[in-house]
């Protein structure tokens, strides 16, 4: 298991990197972003069997992630660079003209790291269970990884998806809903409840558990390495993690307010002030 | 100088995707079949008998099948959806777009019942608008065989194309014409008769219709050159021009709206490359109805009569 120091410093990093990119282009998504950073550094830095230096769209037998709910990308793109898929002085360039870091991810400006476009939302879970029919065509015994937000589950094309991947023995597959309660109109719960996301997803036939505590990186690793223990099993598996929407800045915590706007030049230094910089700055 | 096309018996052009699918399970292990409960439609429960393991039934749920498709293509496979047309574009269209269009995947997308002669199902089903939604993606091909024997060497044709493709064809029996085991190029239109008066531009069931009219004008002492567009992204514009150099006037024809069609693809070529009188022969910015395949074609003008009107009208506007 990767060292608990390294990865708390580059959750510290990777926020800092979050709140300056967004900053940077006056436009994007942090609040989602920071929510999930304990998620993509225990994922990347600890959980997937990769290769950076030999990343190919296609797969080449390896661990694979999707992100479904591209609109987070500043934490994708900065975890992406730190874990050496591209180099850091790239992450200035986000959502800038001929930029590789398009405001929502795509393989079309062939930015390493990532297999898919996503931003038109719930669509990844689908692309994720192909590729993970693929890997089974392919007798590849690596496993493939997905994000999804909890407001994406508003989409039908989820639950089209929630219904073949246990009909069809998808087990190779870890699905990861992020439960934070918020999307862009509101809660979720005022705009659509989602009601017992896990126990939709467990009545669709999937194997299903709880990380309850999301922005604990322990309380993540442990789940996700539970989650890795139930596949193989028959079922595919869906983990629901409660997080902070906003996350490590305190004013951006728990707010639907901070999901698509970015900070101005003093809310990006209060920020800032919150969050060590550990690793460097890009 | 009529080169001669006898029709060997009416057949589906369904059936000749089906065919192909079964000769690419032999030939080519990385295919795989996807189809949303209309395997017997789309004619792929021969593949999905010889080769099980690479056939997925997904249900009635395209979107997820566009998906999957993407995700498939992945790991190397070369994926082919099954559905009708409505539900291969109109329907699924952010999820061609994005999950396969954008993200440049190597996904098949093989469409029936495509246009008014899958008949008595009605307008619902009767998509007229799938050409043009799908030659507006970026780096998509569209192909819109014209009978059994081409769409069996399309299927096959376009395992071996890198990149995501729009196969179009449709339900009823129609003339099948073209050679068997041709070889089919994408992107090259063919000239299946030639002359000097005036082009019919022709795709899918269409193109039989004009070589019908051709002879009728042929009779006349008209001399028209009958062009087979069978792929109408990316487009052959330079058969187009050959032919309009020569004949002066031109009619397109297609069972699809005439905004965002095949003749809407030439017009755009010929309005920047050499202006050329054009008449259309498809459905006038309208919905389809309930009805037999020929009923339908008379009604809506795509007939070979509607065919010599039309080329009587370009030829009376050359200069």
């Amino acid at each position: 298991m990767a060292d608990q120091v390294h990865l708390q410093r580059l959750c510290s990093q990777v926020r800092r990197d979050i709140v300056r990119m967004v900053h940077g282009a006056s436009s994007g998504h942090p609040g989602g972003s920071l929510g999930c950073t304990e998620f993509f550094v225990t994922l990347y830095f600890d959980l997937l069997r990769i290769d950076p230096t030999r990343f190919s769209v296609e797969d080449q037998g390896e661990d694979l992630f999707f992100l479904s709910n591209g609109h987070i990308s500043p934490v994708f793109y900065s975890v992406l660079a730190r874990r050496g898929y591209f180099p850091l002085r790239e992450l200035p360039t986000f959502r800038k003209i001929d930029s590789r870091l398009q405001g929502h991810p795509t393989t079309h400006e062939g930015l390493p790291g990532v297999r898919v476009a996503s931003g038109s939302l719930g669509q990844g879970l689908s692309v994720a269970i192909g590729a993970a029919l693929a890997k089974k065509q392919n007798g590849d015994e690596h496993l493939v990884y997905s994000l999804h937000g909890d407001g994406e589950l508003q989409e039908g094309q989820v639950w089209e998806a929630a219904m073949f991947a246990p009909n069809k023995g998808v087990d190779n597959i870890i699905a990861t809903i992020d439960a934070n309660g918020q999307q862009i109109d509101g809660p979720t719960d005022e705009v659509m409840p989602l009601r017992d996301i896990e126990q939709k997803f467990a009545a669709f036939g999937w194997d299903t558990l709880l990380i309850e505590r999301g922005n604990d990186l322990a309380a993540v690793q442990q789940g996700l390495r539970a989650a890795q223990k139930r596949t193989g099993k028959g079922k595919p598996v869906m983990v629901i993690m409660r997080t902070e929407m906003g996350a490590g800045v305190d004013f951006m915590e728990g707010t639907h307010k901070w999901h698509g706007v970015a900070p101005n030049d003093e809310q990006l230094e209060t920020a800032l002030n919150q969050l060590e910089e550990t690793l460097g700055d890009y | 100088m009529a080169k001669q096309f006898t029709n060997s018996g009416d057949k589906d052009t369904r059936s000749g995707f089906g065919a192909g699918l079964l000769e690419l399970g032999r030939t080519n292990t990385r295919v795989i079949g996807l189809c949303a409960d209309l395997t017997g439609s789309l004619k792929m429960n021969d593949f999905k008998e010889a080769y099980p393991d690479r056939f997925y039934q997904v249900g009635i749920a395209e979107a997820n099948m566009m998906g999957i498709a993407a995700g498939l293509t992945i790991g190397g496979q070369i994926p082919f959806t099954g559905t009708f047309a409505n539900f291969a574009t109109g329907r699924v269209y952010d999820q061609v777009r994005q999950s396969i269009a954008y993200s440049g995947k190597n996904v098949k997308i093989c469409a029936s019942h495509a246009g008014l002669t899958l008949g008595e199902d009605g307008a619902t089903h009767q998509i007229l608008e799938d050409i043009g939604l799908m030659k507006m993606l970026p780096g998509m091909t569209v192909i819109n065989p014209c009978d059994y024997n081409q769409t069996k060497a399309a299927t096959l044709a376009i395992a071996e194309h890198e990149g995501p493709v729009y196969l179009r064809f449709g339900r009823p029996k129609v003339a099948n014409f073209m050679p068997e085991n041709q070889t089919f190029e994408i992107g090259k239109a063919i000239t299946l008769r030639e002359g000097k008066d005036v082009t019919l531009a022709a795709t899918g069931h269409l193109v039989w219709s004009a070589l019908e009219a051709a002879e009728t004008l042929a009779q006349e002492g008209i001399e028209a050159e009958v062009l087979n567009f069978h792929t109408i992204k990316p487009l052959d514009e330079e058969a187009l021009l050959r032919s309009v150099s020569k004949t002066g006037a031109l009619v397109s024809a297609e069972e699809h709206q005439i905004a965002g069609g095949l003749g809407e693809s030439l017009a755009a070529t010929l309005v920047r490359r050499q202006p050329t009188p054009q008449e259309f022969v498809g459905v006038n910015d309208s919905f389809g109805e309930s009805g037999k395949p020929l009923e339908l074609l008379k009604k809506y003008g795509l007939d070979a009569d509607h065919l010599l009107q039309a080329a009587r009208r370009a030829m009376s506007r050359k200069a």
